[in-house]
């Protein structure tokens, strides 16, 4: 096996010891058909997470978006989200006007990859997700063919809340739903809000603030 | 009397092997009987809501002595430094259980540090050394000073008072209760060496007995329950019964410990006692949190936490540390 296979059980090992990091598949099952997944950000934890959540053999062809800029500031974050996690990096600044930032993706989701998206673009620490960005309405436009997940993370702003190294164990889950679909007519802001609700709708317990 | 001969004539880890021998030979027993009574309401139809209930909670219990039995034989297996492990990575899950459902803030990160990777490793490793006079104040004189102190430098004042007391009680249950298991496995009783190991069976046998007549008494008998909206089946009622039958059950074990037969009750009355209310205190800290279980809150398996399984003994492996060490005069 090589050192980036061997790294990655590693850290979903890892992330089992302290989050539990258990997987619910509530609205649909595991399966290798091309995923979009559409989780809230809380923490850098949350990739590591799903990635520990998802079956063995999905873990290649499912992938993260990492911001270019960030991820390839070292060597060793070069390696782990390109070696390790097969992430597809995504520029947050824009060298021309007209260069799409969703590009990647797309060229990802042509040659049959499954995603991971964060569709509030960062992370937050609210509770309450940010509304969410137009990425998520033009690739559900591009790629019908797409089951579209919503994924909700819970817990995991209390692992490692921002500012702080080492993680506090506590238990996590990942919360799959059943898969969404951009009804025909269905104008951006509405399908955003419905996307943005479904994700909500998954946390253990119910919404509450 | 040739079969008392012949067991004093083996030695102490004979002894043991068959001790094992035993266990293990009557909970497949049980596990049998209750297998093929399972068969038999099948094929009789037999379909009441409330019986069905009555027999998940007996399969439960039963369960809980396997997983009870199993532990006890890989402490034993494992030596002192693998028992000492082995119930230091369950202290570890059923923290982590405990903390889950606490609604922590950030402002507590930094004492839950302190309470997962200094005080749980620093309590388990004055258990394998055998350093009992710390180890017994550990927890409830040093740790108990040093996580408010740690919280207050966080500078988060909101509940500070709560947030402190989850933790602590986090800590006491899961972490200093667990660890006198291997503390009994541990203890040197004068002329009694190498053989812990019947101390901590002595001890799990009484508690489970125990609690399994104290459900079958609470299905039974229909009694006022004592904290209707804590539990409705705790009664005391079913209380004395499952202490008295855990008496029992600790007179005809006698010969396995270094007590005489009297003391031997009283230990387990002891024990028992303890482990049961106990139950009842994990049961309000459940209601407190608003769920059934320990373990995942959105878990959909129905799966039922650690915590739930290791509770009773988290209340009576202390109790009955202590009261053995301090009738026993034992040396610290």
């Amino acid at each position: 096996m090589s050192l980036a296979a061997s790294t990655g059980l590693f850290l979903a090992a890892l992330a089992r010891l302290i989050t539990g990091a258990q997987g619910h598949w509530k609205g649909c099952p595991p399966m290798a058909e091309q995923r979009i997944y559409f989780a809230n950000h809380q923490s850098h934890f949350d990739w590591v997470l799903i990635w520990a959540a998802l079956p063995r053999e999905l873990r290649a062809q499912t992938r993260p978006i990492a911001a270019r800029d960030y991820w390839t500031g070292s060597p060793l974050k070069t390696w782990l989200t390109s070696d390790v996690f097969n992430a597809i990096y995504v520029s947050r600044t824009r060298s021309t006007p007209d260069e799409d930032p969703l590009e990647p993706l797309v060229d990802a989701l042509a040659k049959g990859d499954s995603l991971v998206i964060f569709p509030e673009g960062t992370r937050s620490n609210r509770g309450e997700p940010q509304s969410f960005k137009a990425g998520l309405y033009h690739l559900a436009e591009q790629f019908p063919q797409a089951k579209l997940i919503p994924t909700w993370i819970d817990n995991v702003q209390r692992v490692m809340p921002k500012g702080e190294v080492v993680p506090v164990p506590i238990l996590c889950t990942v919360t799959f739903g059943a898969p969404l679909q951009l009804q025909p007519e269905e104008d951006k802001r509405a399908f955003l809000e419905r996307a943005r609700a479904a994700v909500m709708a998954l946390k253990p317990g119910g919404w509450r603030e | 009397m040739n079969a008392l001969r012949w067991l004093k004539s083996l030695n102490s880890a004979e002894q043991v092997a068959f001790l094992f021998v035993l266990l293990f030979g009557a909970l497949l027993l049980a596990s049998i009987v209750g297998f093929v009574y399972s068969l038999k309401r099948r094929n009789d139809g037999v379909d009441d809501e409330t019986d069905l209930e009555g027999w998940q909670r007996f399969r439960h219990e039963l369960n809980i002595v396997w997983v009870g039995a199993c532990l006890f034989w890989a402490a034993w297996v494992s030596g002192p430094v693998g028992a000492t492990l082995l119930f230091g990575v369950f202290s570890f899950l059923a923290l982590r259980e405990f903390i889950t459902l606490m609604h922590t803030r950030r402002g507590d990160h930094r004492s839950l540090l302190l309470a997962f990777f200094v005080i749980l490793p620093l309590q388990y490793v004055l258990v394998g050394t055998r350093h009992f006079d710390v180890f017994s104040v550990l927890i409830p004189v040093y740790s108990f000073l040093a996580i408010p102190v740690v919280s207050a430098m966080a500078d988060d004042p909101a509940r500070f008072l709560e947030r402190n007391a989850k933790i602590q009680w986090g800590i006491m249950v899961c972490v200093y209760g667990l660890s006198h298991a291997p503390a009994l496995l541990l203890l040197e009783f004068p002329g009694y060496q190498g053989r812990g190991a019947f101390l901590l069976f002595f001890l799990v046998m009484v508690v489970s007995c125990g609690q399994m007549a104290q459900y079958l008494a609470a299905s039974q008998l229909r009694r006022r329950p004592l904290a209707r909206r804590i539990s409705r089946s705790f009664s005391m009622r079913a209380w004395w019964f499952g202490v008295l039958i855990a008496s029992f059950v600790g007179a005809l074990l006698y010969w396995i410990t270094p007590f005489k037969v009297g003391q031997a009750v009283v230990m387990a009355f002891i024990a028992a006692g303890a482990g049961s209310f106990g139950a009842l205190v994990m049961k309000a800290l459940k209601r407190d949190a608003g769920v059934h279980y320990w373990g995942n809150r959105s878990s959909i398996t129905g799966a039922v936490g650690l915590l739930d399984r290791i509770a009773v003994m988290c209340f009576a492996a202390p109790v009955f540390f202590h009261s053995v060490r301090w009738y026993f005069k034992l040396p610290l």
